[in-house]
């Protein structure tokens, strides 16, 4: 599904983020990438999104090469794509039920799609008490839901999840795991960046450890060693 | 069609959710838009002035006495066809000798001395306006020349008195444009200072936003969904704005006619109202205009990315 071939990114001259990556993710995997910070990893997952230009190298989603794309076919590109972030990335100026609704309106869903799916998602993510609540009004873990409940509401091939834990307490760690461990068993393939080992541990699926821009092992048991 | 829809839902949304930034903005797009309002009314009474003294000044060609009246007419006719010319009066020797009683009434020593000279030595003359000051000087060559063959009028011509009041016409003409080039020159200055104003204020409105804008791309909204909706905003702003300032100028205009219609030369308060639906049209259009095309610029910054 995703393949880097021989990518580098220099950001500073003698400091490289990404050091020759060769990496090969198929569909319906459960990829955990860890290492410390400033070790790659963001960098690794802004270069499947185009948000980063690769020095050298090429990164293809599928058949297309992301970084050839027109603004048009990297919009659509990204619609396929869902994705979470440590801080969390809501609209601070509408509530959840909108939050998810723009979501929908932006790949051009239809009023009646929206609202039946809306509050169906909402309920999976246990967040249907708070469907009028601004994101100042949640607390970390519910903001991460939501944020969950937005990156899957178009059905996304791929999700990409940086950190998601980096800001939550250990239960709603937990929950947060539990339902991307969900979402990947109903086939949707999920790279997930994080320094937790529990959160490894918990998942036990492929680990990608990054060092210096280099990609150091990549086993499939499921351990975080460093 | 559902894209527009939610993009108005969405600016009205952000709008009212945005509080006093909303209020700033709307603030600064006031000031313009009175700005604008200010000028249109001072460009009126810049030219309503200009067109009083325009209207006092005129050539006046004096007749000799006993000059034949067919004559004075058929120069009266051939002037009246110059295309120059806005109006002519003719002011017989005796209406002449009326008005010259009337304005000396009350000097006693020149009635007198008239009523000494016992027969009429006023000379009818033609009192002529024209449509530009700068034309005055065609007109009075016109009356040194040709036509005036035709019937030898040249020799009922006591005098034009266009030359003895050249230097004053002429100071006239430079002021009038002078005056109409520096309205013009303030008035396109003052505007570009606050277009500029308000534009930098929205982009700021903006720029809060531009995380927003950011996490909008990321979850796939299109550059013009997501610019639309800014633009509404914007056209808010615009609309709020110029309705405020139509809404100010009414007690400003009144108590502008109530005090100084005879320092302005005219009332203010009426020509805001027999004007009102010009003046409101050009300035909600401009209202939204600028607040439309603040954002599309604004916004084009944070979504090239």
């Amino acid at each position: 599904m995703i393949y880097f071939n021989n990518v580098t990114k220099i950001y500073n001259k003698e400091d490289l983020a990404l050091d020759d990556i060769n990496l090969t993710v198929t569909a319906g995997e459960f990829v955990s990438v860890v290492g410390h910070s400033g070790a790659g990893k963001t960098t690794l997952i802004k270069m499947i999104l185009a948000e980063e230009r690769p020095t050298e190298g090429t990164i293809f989603f599928e058949s297309q090469n992301v970084h050839k794309l027109g603004s048009d076919d990297l919009t659509r590109l990204r619609r396929r794509i869902g994705v979470v972030f440590q801080d969390f990335k809501l609209l601070p100026n509408k509530t959840s039920y909108e939050n998810i609704a723009f979501a929908m309106e932006a790949v051009g869903k239809t009023n009646e799609e929206i609202a039946t799916d809306v509050p169906h998602v909402l309920e999976l993510v246990d967040l249907s008490n708070k469907t009028f609540h601004f994101p100042h009004q949640l607390s970390g873990g519910e903001k991460q839901r939501l944020a969950i409940a937005r990156a899957i509401i178009n059905q996304p091939e791929l999700i990409i999840a940086d950190e998601p834990t980096g800001n939550l307490d250990p239960i709603n760690t937990h929950d947060i795991i539990q339902i991307l461990k969900k979402i990947n068993d109903l086939g949707t393939t999920i790279i997930l960046t994080t320094h937790n080992r529990g959160v490894v541990e918990s998942i036990a699926s492929r680990v990608l450890t990054m060092e210096g821009g280099k990609i150091i092992r990549d086993d499939k048991g499921g351990k975080y060693v460093i | 069609m559902i894209v527009l829809k939610r993009m108005i839902k969405s600016g009205f949304l952000n709008f009212s959710r945005n509080g006093l930034v909303s209020w700033a903005a709307i603030l600064i797009v006031t000031i313009t838009l009175s700005v604008i309002t200010s000028i249109l009314l001072l460009q009126a009474v810049l030219s309503n002035s200009l067109e009083q003294i325009k209207n006092k000044v005129d050539v006046t060609v004096y007749f000799s006495v006993g000059a034949d009246e067919d004559k004075i007419d058929a120069l009266k006719q051939s002037i009246e066809k110059l295309p120059e010319v806005k109006e002519v009066a003719y002011i017989s020797s005796d209406e002449a000798l009326a008005l010259f009683r009337e304005r000396h009434k009350s000097d006693y020593p020149t009635i007198q001395a008239l009523d000494e000279i016992g027969s009429n030595p006023l000379g009818a003359y033609l009192n002529i306006k024209a449509k530009e000051v700068s034309q005055y000087e065609s007109i009075a060559n016109f009356l040194k020349s040709d036509d005036l063959s035709v019937s030898g009028s040249q020799s009922i011509i006591d005098k034009v008195n266009y030359y003895q009041n050249k230097s004053v016409i002429d100071k006239l003409q430079s002021l009038t444009t002078g005056a109409k080039k520096l309205g013009l020159l303030v008035a396109i200055v003052m505007m570009i200072l606050s277009v500029i104003i308000t534009f930098n204020t929205i982009r700021l409105t903006i720029f809060i936003s531009k995380e927003e804008i950011g996490v909008m791309r990321l979850v796939g909204a299109s550059k013009m969904r997501i610019r639309g909706s800014f633009m509404v905003e914007g056209a808010i702003y615009g609309l709020i704005g110029s309705v405020l300032t139509l809404l100010l100028f009414w007690p400003i205009t009144a108590w502008l006619g109530r005090k100084m219609t005879l320092f302005l030369g005219m009332d203010l308060y009426n020509y805001y109202f027999s004007n009102i639906f010009q003046i409101s049209l050009i300035i909600i259009l401009a209202g939204v205009l600028l607040g439309t095309i603040s954002s599309f610029l604004a916004t084009r910054k944070y979504l090239n990315r």
